[in-house]
């Protein structure tokens, strides 16, 4: 299995390990629900240079990435990122991805680390007159999230943190360390992702771990960052989205701009946008004891309507919340659906997402 | 890590103490830990009948579903009623508040195939190698 630069770091805390799309990666330190009530009211610190990154270069950099991305990077300026999908010709999901435009000539990707293999291979049978250049090994990558998580990163670089709008990056130093700095995240709250060199990763992990521990921060594992992504319903690769599942199914819709140009998976995308979708992911909440699971069954009434993507008991809420795709005739908020748990039905509704919006 | 001297372990990490013929069950502080936070408990019914080494019960933690497995079989003849709403106390008091069901046992000679202490915590430090 791959460690990150941090592993070491990581067995000194007392971290538990799991097996991550091939990465061996702390999943706690001292507890799923202690790290997410972290994040939460004050910051943690999560290690994700398991991440992968692929810059597109050159004069052809841009128009290779809008053919290969569905959402609009004409919109974007330097220093600008963006949410965005690499879709088959199918309109199925071959990964979700953050583009970052450093310049019109060098665009920077981050990509699933279980799909980085996959993506790496897709950009290069599309390279559309582009470059590609695989930084995974060479870039760490650390997300410090939660509503401290400015003041913690403040007093380290000497970037001006307040001016970085959300989805916005800067290159500067972290911890005398060069670092690009953006204002992403995938756990709800306001935040940062710091990419670093592998060999910068101790240094910049260690100063903000010293910085940030009177406030409060805790190093937090995949475990939280699983949870916490899941409140605010952020889809992750392999439950919500997959090669079979399109964006528009995913409730991904505003990420697709099908008047941007050809890209790959647009007429696909188009005609299911024009004819309806199938299908819909939903959120739902149990009001029976128990807990969906990835794979569970969905039903309404005797007729098995669907199945669950990713379920968990939200250390926010304290319910057992869950997402999963059902027939799109039963997608409505308040629809009373029922959920296969060890072959009894539990019942459960359909809720808005996200099932948790930080106040701003 | 805590084994106490008292009870008997089973290697799916439940375990036992034994008043007369009733079996009182939970899972281990080691079991506990290697889960993680339990948020969600499973318990049978009073009446229920539980065979040796078969599924009585399931704990979640945030990320898994395990199962419990009778240590013991017998008839249940009560459950720990607080576990459903506290299921953190199976965290927090593994061996005290945490117990999960008490069982008349058919066949105590099924006791001699559990572990002592000594035994189990030797078994413990082997699995986590």
């Amino acid at each position: 299995m791959k460690r990150t630069p941090l592993f070491a770091a990581h067995e000194a805390l007392g971290a538990r390990f799991v097996d991550f799309g091939g990465w061996e990666m702390p999943v706690q330190y001292t507890g799923i629900i202690a790290e997410h009530q972290a994040v939460r009211q004050r910051a943690g610190l999560f290690d994700v240079s398991h991440m992968g990154e692929i810059e597109l270069r050159g004069p052809r950099a841009l128009a290779a990435c809008q053919a290969l991305t569905v959402n609009d990077v004409g919109r974007l300026h330097d220093g600008q990122a963006q949410y965005s999908l690499l879709c088959l010709p199918s309109g199925g999901v071959v990964d979700d991805i953050i583009v970052h435009r450093i310049a019109p000539e060098r665009l920077l990707l981050c990509v699933n680390a279980g799909n980085t293999a996959k993506d790496l291979a897709w950009v290069r049978e599309h390279h559309g007159g582009a470059e590609v250049v695989d930084r995974s090994a060479e870039v760490a990558q650390l997300a410090l999230q939660g509503p401290r998580a400015t003041d913690i990163l403040m007093p380290v670089t000497d970037l001006p943190l307040r001016e970085i709008p959300s989805f916005s990056f800067r290159e500067g130093q972290v911890a005398g360390r060069r670092a690009l700095v953006a204002r992403t995240g995938y756990t709800g709250e306001d935040g940062w992702e710091i990419y670093c060199g592998a060999e910068a990763a101790l240094a910049v992990w260690n100063a903000l771990l010293d910085g940030g521990r009177p406030l409060g921060m805790a190093p937090a594992g995949l475990g939280a960052r699983d949870t916490l992504r899941l409140e605010r319903a952020l889809p992750l690769y392999g439950h919500e989205l997959t090669e079979e599942t399109t964006p528009l199914e995913a409730g991904l819709g505003w990420v697709v701009r099908l008047n941007k140009g050809e890209f790959i998976g647009r007429d696909a995308l188009r005609r299911q946008r024009e004819t309806g979708v199938q299908r819909q992911l939903v959120g739902l909440m149990m009001h029976a004891p128990g807990i969906a699971r990835q794979g569970y069954r969905i039903f309404h009434g005797p007729d098995a309507v669907g199945a669950v993507t990713s379920g968990t008991k939200s250390p926010t809420l304290g319910k057992a919340i869950a997402l999963g795709y059902v027939a799109s005739t039963w997608k409505e908020v308040g629809t009373k659906l029922g959920i296969e748990i060890r072959g009894r039905t539990s019942e459960a509704e359909v809720v808005p997402l996200p099932f948790y919006k930080r106040a701003v | 890590m805590e084994f106490p001297e008292d009870l008997k372990y089973s290697k799916e990490h439940e375990w036992v103490l034994v008043e007369e013929n009733v079996a009182t069950v939970g899972i281990t502080d080691y079991a506990q830990d290697q889960l993680g936070d339990i948020v969600f408990v499973e318990m049978p019914a009073i009446g229920d009948k539980v065979s040796k080494e078969d599924a009585f019960g399931v704990v979640e933690s945030v990320k898994a579903v395990s199962d419990i497995y009778a240590p013991v079989s017998g008839k249940v003849l009560e459950v720990n009623d607080d576990l459903p709403d506290n299921p953190e106390m199976v965290n927090e008091d593994p061996y005290g508040d945490g117990w999960m069901i008490k069982i008349e046992m058919n066949d105590p000679e099924e006791l001699h195939d559990l572990m002592t202490a000594a035994e189990y915590e030797e078994y413990v430090a082997e699995e986590k190698e």
